[in-house]
């Protein structure tokens, strides 16, 4: 059952992106392709169901994955994807690009097919592919709208991710080296595999490997000071892509971490690698607390809060324990829905205005009523204002913080949310309430139903999860936990 | 492992064939025409497929032949030829802006060597290991890093730092070889695939950068800060 709900999740991005390209229709290809990010969505809520349920295990030869923590990752992309779906029939249309839309979106499901497929690799070589391949395919739709700021920015992500995760290949050898002078010349290089051999490899080869895969991965996930990529590639990309990228690819990155740093937990080393974690994930906070309160771009202000909230999900990792493992997972979930929303709704700013400069939006509630409140309530979600589910998240993970002996590290944490919350919402106050600054706007077109209609898609869950966290999910974070920790539940 | 009784004239050919690889990054790094970088870049790669071969030969890895005539093919002659297809279709043959001049970049390059000794030694000490070729080959699999980042720093054509991304997969690959040689076929085989889709890739970003921004130079490509 679960073997079909595996092929069902990759074929249909995978039928989607054939059926684009051999239609070239744009029409057809907008509904093929809704169509399967719903089916994908449908798959990885069951998976999740099944994985919790203890019904996970590994099919083909062993190289394909249902763990509990893999599942997570593949439904939060689901959630991402299939928003973006959506809200990408509504805003593509507004670009003028009819004949090249087919392309679009093959892309986009082979993009979506990548991110799906990444998390529920049992190897870490073609872990590591997977991430490659992401690149691959979304620097063509970085590259999408082809002026000289996006191909520069496309230019930029290539060279910037592509050199960063062959760092992460580099530490993948010299672990599987590691794990040769235990295991003997030729083990497969699976996590449980590596995992095993982890207690009786030699720690200075064990944290060297990690290391390199914290930097190497960490350049994919957008950890400060390996994010540049991040800001231009997210600015410079359609709306719906820039919300794939945020909300989906960096947590499918971030899970090659997870899972390597429980490799090394499976071994004693002392407390470099996860510090490495730590201070890295602090450094992103402080990175994009900076960027974002000195900000002029609109789309980059969401870039720089995605680099915070990769910041946030890192501290929760490398927190550890049950309470930031459950804390990192909710956020998790809570950024992909609530970075679409801000995307979405960003999107919709910078068609109706025409420019991405914050200064030259204005009155928003005024002149575009239809998205005013949602994105309104959205910034305040993003900032972990309560009562939406990133205020609980970051809480848990702050507490977590607490517990675990991070004191200072959890103050420091408290204190640039507390900061960013100031700079990110003063940006909202220009965009909101300073009515002259606001260059005469065009008569904006009213939104279509398609481009509203994902953000309240986003939004209500995200309150949902702000004033209830739902008791299924705490027992999942339970299980996560434990098998990142290789520990019975 | 393998690398740990070796008889001594395998153990010499696989040291000479990491230095000549490790020499042809450094004539990369030292040109400035873009022609003999992708001669070196050719060269290495042959040098790496002999390398697959004769550790396939005195390791026992038949599997390993497959690899070797694949390294061959792919990166050898067909990657070449698509860069070769770029470099024509640019109007710049040489680097025109550099940051640091060849000689400099040498020095660098040679300095970054001596780092990566430093860190395989240490390694290789603490496995017993010192004096074999495993550290040799972790030497050289850092430096050709290290030189590979180098290139992607201190140059700014475009086809310069594919060469460079080129350099830091070579260098892996080559440390693989010798230090791995058991590691599953599929892996390398894939890694290999992926590597024309990158070079692929890159061949069309080129062609969107040459009509779009005018240049392939990445000192054009300041737009975007903050």
């Amino acid at each position: 059952m679960s073997g079909l709900l595996l092929i069902l999740l990759v074929a249909a991005p995978a039928i989607a992106a054939a059926s684009a390209l051999v239609s070239n229709n744009a029409r057809l290809a907008e509904g093929v392709n809704l169509l399967a990010a719903a089916v994908s969505l449908a798959c990885a809520i069951l998976l999740v169901i099944a994985a919790g349920a203890g019904r996970g295990g590994t099919w083909w030869a062993g190289y394909i994955l249902l763990d509990v923590t893999g599942a997570w990752v593949v439904l939060c992309g689901a959630v991402v994807y299939l928003l973006a779906s959506i809200y990408a029939i509504g805003y593509m249309r507004l670009l003028d690009e009819e004949e090249r839309l087919p392309r679009f979106y093959a892309l986009f499901a082979a993009f979506a097919l990548t991110i799906l497929a990444g998390p529920l690799m049992n190897n870490a070589g073609l872990y590591w592919i997977a991430i490659e391949l992401t690149t691959l395919v979304s620097t063509f739709l970085v590259a999408f709208e082809r002026d000289a700021g996006a191909m520069e920015a496309a230019w930029k992500y290539i060279i910037v991710v592509s050199a960063g995760i062959s760092v992460a290949l580099l530490g993948t050898v010299i672990l599987y080296w590691g794990g040769s002078l235990v295991l003997g010349p030729t083990y497969d290089l699976t996590w449980q595999e590596l995992r095993r051999a982890a207690p009786e490899m030699n720690p200075g080869i064990l944290t060297l490997a990690f290391l390199l895969v914290l930097v190497g991965y960490g350049t994919k996930v957008g950890l400060a000071p390996m994010h540049t990529w991040l800001p231009d590639a997210h600015s410079e990309s359609p709306a719906p892509v820039s919300a794939m990228l945020s909300g989906a690819l960096l947590n499918a990155a971030m899970l090659g971490i997870v899972r390597f740093l429980s490799i090394v937990d499976a071994a004693k080393v002392g407390s470099l690698p996860r510090g490495a974690f730590i201070g890295l994930g602090l450094f992103s906070v402080l990175v994009g607390t900076l960027f974002i309160v000195r900000q002029r771009g609109v789309k980059r202000l969401m870039a720089y809060s995605s680099v915070e909230h990769m910041g946030i999900m890192a501290l929760g990792f490398g927190f550890g324990g049950p309470l930031g493992v459950a804390g990192a997972l909710y956020h998790m979930l809570n950024h992909s829905l609530n970075k679409s929303l801000m995307f979405f709704g960003a999107g919709n700013a910078m068609r109706a205005y025409g420019t991405k400069r914050i200064a030259g939006i204005g009155d928003v509630m005024g002149r575009m009523p239809s998205q005013g409140g949602l994105w309104l309530a959205g910034a305040a979600a993003i900032t972990g204002a309560p009562p939406f589910g990133l205020f609980l998240s970051e809480l848990t993970i702050l507490r977590a913080g607490f517990h675990g002996g991070y004191d200072w590290i959890a103050w420091a944490m408290a204190l640039l949310l507390i900061v960013i919350f100031i700079g990110f919402l003063n940006h909202f106050r220009i965009m909101y309430f300073e009515v002259e600054q606001a260059r005469p706007a065009k008569a904006l077109a009213r939104l279509s139903t398609w481009c509203i209609a994902p953000m309240w898609l986003a939004l209500l869950p995200l309150l949902a999860f702000g004033v209830w966290w739902p008791q299924g999910f705490s027992a999942y974070f339970d299980l996560v936990a434990h098998s990142l920790l290789g520990s019975q539940p | 492992m393998v690398i740990a009784h070796l008889e001594p004239l395998a153990a010499s050919l696989f040291s000479l064939m990491t230095i000549i690889s490790l020499l042809l990054a450094f004539v990369m790094l030292g040109s400035r025409w873009l022609d003999n970088y992708l001669y070196a870049f050719a060269a290495e790669s042959w040098v790496i497929a002999g390398l697959s071969a004769s550790v396939g030969y005195y390791g026992g890895y038949p599997e390993l032949y497959l690899v070797a005539i694949l390294t061959g093919l792919f990166r050898g002659l067909l990657l070449p030829y698509l860069l070769w297809r770029i470099i024509k279709r640019l109007s710049v043959s040489r680097e025109l802006h550099e940051i640091l001049r060849p000689s400099s970049a040498l020095v660098a390059g040679a300095v970054a060597v001596v780092f990566s000794l430093v860190v395989a030694y240490r390694i290789g000490g603490e496995l017993g290991l010192s004096g074999t070729v495993a550290v040799l080959a972790l030497t050289v699999m850092l430096s050709m890093k290290l030189i590979g980042f180098l290139m992607l720093t201190v140059r700014h054509e475009a086809i310069s730092h594919i060469l460079g991304l080129l350099i830091l997969e070579n260098g892996i690959f080559l440390g693989a070889q010798i230090l791995v040689p058991g590691m599953p076929l599929l892996i390398e085989l894939v890694i290999l695939f992926d590597l024309l889709i990158v070079v692929a890739c890159f061949g069309v970003l080129v062609r969107y950068l040459v009509s779009q921004v005018g240049s392939t130079s990445s000192l054009q490509l300041k737009r975007l800060v903050g």
